[in-house]
This record gives C-alpha cells, structure tokens and sequence, in this order.
C-alpha cells in the first residue's frame, strides 16, 4: 500500500477507519477492517472480483448498512452516529440495479429528493430539467415520461441525474455503466468524464471492469476477498507495480497496453511535419486521443508512422511507431517519467 | 450547468415503440367493459318482463313490489358497504404492519387467523354469532367482516412483499425516510394487488349478504328466504336474480375502479 493511501489529506472527503462488516448468520466478514480515504474532488473506483465486498463497503459510507465496528468520517466529521437519512440526503446513490420508480415520471423520479427537500414546484421542475439536459436527455421530451418508456441507457442517465439531484458533494455509483452495450458504454465514461470535470465531485464508483476502472479512476482500490484492500494507488502505478500476486491476476495480461490508454498522443514529443510526406487521411490522430487509439490506427493501416492533428483536424506533427515504444514505460520503470530514447 | 453532457445521439438508444398506441387493445376493452352491463341491464328487464306477465297473487305482490326491493336492495348495499369499508380500515394497516421488519414475525399468525375465518361456513358463522352475541344488523357486519378479512389482509401483503427490494434500497439510499418510502414507493406499487384482494372481499360479501337474513339482518336474502317459505318461485326467482345482478354489477365496478386507481406508468 503507498503513503497516499494512509497519510490523512486536509481534503479528505470520506474516510473509513477500520470499519468492520459481517452480515448476521455470516461465518466470514464481508468487509474485514477496512481503512480507505478519499478526498474531495477526486474520482476513487473500487475494482474488485464478484462478491468480494464492493456494494457492501459503498453502503456503509452511505449507511444503508450499519458497521458492525469502525468509523466513517465525511468532511472531517464522524458521522457514524447521525440520523442515516438526513446523512444520505448529501450523499447521491446510484445502485447497481439502476432502480428508478416504475409508477412515477422521470421528472417526478428525478424530483422526488428536491421535493421532499421542501422545494416548491417551479424550483423543482427547473433543477429537473437541467440535469435532464446534463445527462443528456432533452426534459421536454424524456420529463413525462415513464421509466418503461426509456431504454436501459436511458435509465441508468436518469439514475445518475436522480442521484445528482439535491447536488450533494459525494456520489456513489454501483455499476452505473453495467447494463450497457461497450460502445456506448464508452461513450458514456467519456461524457461522464466531461460532466465530472464540470462538477468536481467526490465519486466512488464500484466496477469489475479493469478497462473501466483505469478509464475513469483518479485512483483504484483493488478489492480482494472481504474487502481486503490489496493495492489502492493510481492507474498508472497499478498497471505498472501491482502491488501482489493477486492484484496482478486480477488485471490479468494485456496491462502494457492498457497503459496505454492512460496517456495522450499530444503529451508524446512527436516530430514536425515534413512536407514530403502526403496525409493519408487514414494514418490521422487526434492530440487528445490516447496512444492507445493511435497504436490501434497504426496496426490497422499497417502504417509505422501517424499524422497528430489538433481539435479542429489542422495537422501538428508526426508521431513514428518508434516514440510509442520509447515512451512507453517496461516494468519497473517510474510511469511518471517516460523512457528517453537512447541508443540511437 | 446547462451544457448536454452524457448527450445520447445514438439512435441504439431509442426505445421501440412503447409508448401507448390506442387501437385495437383499446377497442377491445371499451367493448369488454360495456358487455356486463349490458347483459346486466337485459336480464332485468327479462325478469320485469316475466313478472309483468305473470298474475301476482296476493302474497307475491306483498314481496314484489318497488318499496319491499327497494328496502332489501339497501339494507343488502347497507351489509356490504359497511364491512367492506370495516374490513379494509383492518386489513390494510394489519397487512402494513405484519410486513415490517419487526412484526413481520407474527405474520403467519395471523394470517392462520384469518384463514379461519374464512374456511369455517358463512353459515355456521351467521348462526353461531346469532346464538352467541344474538341477532342484528351489527352482527351480521361481523360476520361478513370476519369473512371476508383475509383475501385484503393477504393481497396487501404480498402486493407490499412482492415489492421490488432495489426500489426500497433505492428509495431508502437517496434518503427517504421508512414512511416516505412506505406512502411514496411500496403502496402505490402495491396497489393493484391490494385492489384485487378487495375486490375478491367485495364480491364475498355481496354474496354472503343474503345469508344475513338469518340474524334477521334485511338484504336480498330476505326475498329468497321467503320465496322458499311462502313456496313462491317467483319471489324466490327475483330475489336470487337480484342478488346475482347486484355482484356482478360491483365486480363490475370494482374492477373499474382497479383501473382507474392503478398507478400509470406500471
Ligand atoms: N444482505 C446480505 N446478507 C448476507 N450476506 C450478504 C448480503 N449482501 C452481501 N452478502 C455477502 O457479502 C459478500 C460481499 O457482497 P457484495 O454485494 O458487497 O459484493 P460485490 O463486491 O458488490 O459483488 P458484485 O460485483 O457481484 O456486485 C458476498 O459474499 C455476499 O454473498
Ligand atoms: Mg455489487
């Protein structure tokens, strides 16, 4: 485990100490002394195998579930003790099951905190439909209607607009992605990324997708049985120096490239354009894209060498398969440092 | 705050087709809702028709007349009403309360209890409370009450317990209070299943009502009890076509009734 994880911040958000679950009737915990910090602002995913305590350790921050020992602390103040509903007033929950009302509208659905919050109608109808339109489903059309009218997608949006609701400062998501397609699931994570950096919550998102989790973690708490926590760093670091035998199963083969889907073409040092060279309008990246995206142009063109344009498609440099490679660290190396080129 | 973000174009998105297409379904059900009362109405006016075309002695015009209808029609209406409406002010809360985490233990208790009371005889039941607490209008309620207790009782907690437990997760993780969640979420989602249960309450009693002539209670009982002393078929005739016409028109009723109060959306 690294200092980041266990050095109290000033900006904790939520903190557990050595909180403790074991369900009656249970022989074995479900969350055996856990300690988790995560401060404010940033975006924590718990990745973890089926059933090893994800859902569990979200509901105890939120207290559907009460500890059976430990502590939970949220901006500093020990809330173990507080009335559980006016605490989860100032934390959104999205469960794993998306669960919105089937008898109410999506207004009324995504409504229903702010009402109950004592909001007057008028108040209530316009908070609605601008997270509505945040989450991307235009209110004039999507507010009357009923859940069983919205595809799957649609409603895990309107989850997370429900969740947002009462704008509380944390969110917790279970899977919120879960029930959908991997392209617009994608799609999904980048917008998800866009709102977020809009909104500067504090997240914890539960997934069993790697790809996910270092899609959208600031940082990973990898999760072993009983919720043991067996590695909590970065991306980065995670993907680079698992911390044990188990964590580097569980990401499995493959983490040299997911790396690469961590940093972006534009941060690589790619080389000028020369003018010989006309632009296939194949070989092109984005300087935002990843490395990963440019790799997957260059093995699909079978070309060794890309075209980097900037937003609006204005080529800006050329990045050679060779940069790629040099910049991408082996193991062992320090990931905050790319590999100079050398020998050359 | 405004900007679209989590904007979906896709039109994978789109749900299909299910938003509410009025046709041939919606044809099908205004007919199926006109046909009972219809029949109901024709074979009224059958049995006015038979009636008008028979010679009434005296004692048939004693008991086929508008004022003594009128009266049995209701003092009969008077029976169920008021036991149905005793029934679901127990029934409802009961079934709340025997689905809540602490009580929820004593559940089978009670609905042994009830089942009791509906599986011993309506008339075994008329005649014991007649014999224990005497005769009356209030015991006859009793009776029907005890009667017709478990269907609500039982409908109201399975609609509450067939609940979906992640809508109650859901609700409870956003911070609704136990109550809010109660009155928000669990009984409008229990609605039509509680409807039914009393539905099936209303019906039972619509019939056992006629027995209640046996407490000396009035209702359409009182027709048939004297068609078959007096040995006159046709205030026998009238009084169990009444009875029949009257529970098929609150079946009738009371499943428009379930109709119209079950939650949209579901
Ligand atoms: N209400 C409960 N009563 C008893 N045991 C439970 C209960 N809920 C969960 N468990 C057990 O606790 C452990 C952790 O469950 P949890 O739901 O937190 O897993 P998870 O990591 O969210 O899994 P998944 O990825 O499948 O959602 C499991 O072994 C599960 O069987
Ligand atoms: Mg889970």
């Amino acid at each position: 485990m690294t200092d980041s994880a266990t050095t109290p911040g000033t900006d904790v958000m939520i903190r557990l100490d050595r909180v403790r679950k074991c369900y009656p009737g249970q022989a074995v915990d479900a969350v055996a002394e856990l300690s988790l910090d995560i401060r404010a602002g940033e975006i924590v995913v718990l990745l973890g195998p089926s059933g090893c305590g994800k859902t569990t350790t979200m509901r105890l921050i939120n207290r559907l579930i009460e500890p059976s020992s430990g502590r939970i602390f949220l901006d500093g103040k020990d809330v173990t003790a507080v009335n559980p509903d006016l605490l989860r007033r100032r934390i959104g929950y999205v469960i794993q099951q998306v669960g919105l009302f089937p008898h109410m509208t999506i207004g009324d659905n995504v409504g229903l905190i702010p009402r109950t919050l004592g909001w007057d109608k008028a108040r209530t109808k316009a908070r609605v439909d601008t997270l509505l339109d945040l989450v991307g489903l235009e209110p004039a059309r999507y507010r009357d209607r009923f859940p069983k009218q919205l595809s799957g997608g649609q409603q895990q949006r309107v989850g997370v607009a429900r969740a947002l609701a009462a704008d509380p400062p944390v969110m917790l998501m279970d899977e919120p992605f879960g029930a959908i397609d991997p392209v617009t699931r994608e799609r999904l994570q980048d917008e998800f990324l866009k709102l977020q950096a809009q909104i500067g919550k504090t997240i914890v998102i539960v997934t069993h997708d790697v790809a996910e989790a270092v899609k959208l973690g600031d940082r990973i708490a990898i999760f072993a049985e009983g919720a043991r926590l067996a590695q909590y760093d970065t991306p980065e670091r995670i993907l680079s120096e698992p911390a044990d035998e188990f964590v580097s199963s569980f990401l499995g083969t493959g983490t040299a490239v997911r790396r690469l889907g961590l940093r972006r073409v534009g941060d690589l040092r790619f080389e000028p354009l020369d003018g010989t060279r006309p632009i296939d309008d194949r070989c092109v990246v984005r300087a935002d894209q990843s490395v990963h995206d440019a790799l997957d142009v260059m093995l699909r063109t079978g070309s060794e060498i890309v075209t980097v344009t900037d937003g609006t498609g204005e080529p800006i440099g050329l990045l050679p398969f060779t940069t790629v490679l040099d910049h991408h660290p082996t193991d062992g190396d320090d990931p905050s440092r790319p590999r100079e080129r050398s020998g050359h | 705050m405004a900007t679209t973000v989590l904007a979906s174009r896709g039109s994978r998105e789109q749900p299909s087709g299910r938003d509410n297409v009025p046709g041939r379904s919606a044809l099908r059900t205004t007919a199926g809702l006109l046909f009972t009362p219809i029949l109901l109405s024709a074979v009224c006016l059958a049995l006015f028709a038979y009636l008008g075309s028979r010679d009434l002695d005296d004692i048939e015009r004693r008991s086929i007349n508008a004022e003594v209808i009128g009266r049995s029609l209701v003092e009969h209406l008077r029976l169920v009403a008021l036991s149905t409406v005793i029934v679901v002010v127990i029934a409802v809360p009961l079934g709340i309360l025997l689905t809540r985490p602490g009580p929820r233990r004593l559940a089978p208790v009670f609905l042994a209890l009830a089942n009791i009371g509906q599986a011993v005889p309506s008339v075994g039941l008329l005649v014991l409370l007649a014999v224990t607490a005497g005769i009356g209008f209030s015991q006859a309620v009793v009776a029907l009450v005890v009667y017709s207790l478990l269907p609500v009782l039982r409908n109201t907690m399975i609609g509450l317990q067939r609940v979906d437990r992640t809508l109650i997760d859901a609700g409870r993780g956003m911070g609704l209070t136990r109550t809010a969640v109660l009155f928000r979420v669990e009984l409008p989602l229990a609605i039509p299943v509680m409807l039914a249960g009393i539905r099936v309450a209303l019906i039972i009693n619509v019939g056992t009502a006629t027995l209640a002539v046996f407490t000396n209670a009035g209702g359409l009982g009182t027709l048939i009890e004297t068609g078959i002393v007096l040995n006159r078929i046709t205030i026998l005739l009238t009084g169990s076509i009444l009875a029949a016409v009257l529970a098929l028109a609150v079946d009738w009723l009371a499943g428009l009734a379930e109709r119209l109060l079950r939650p949209r959306g579901l």
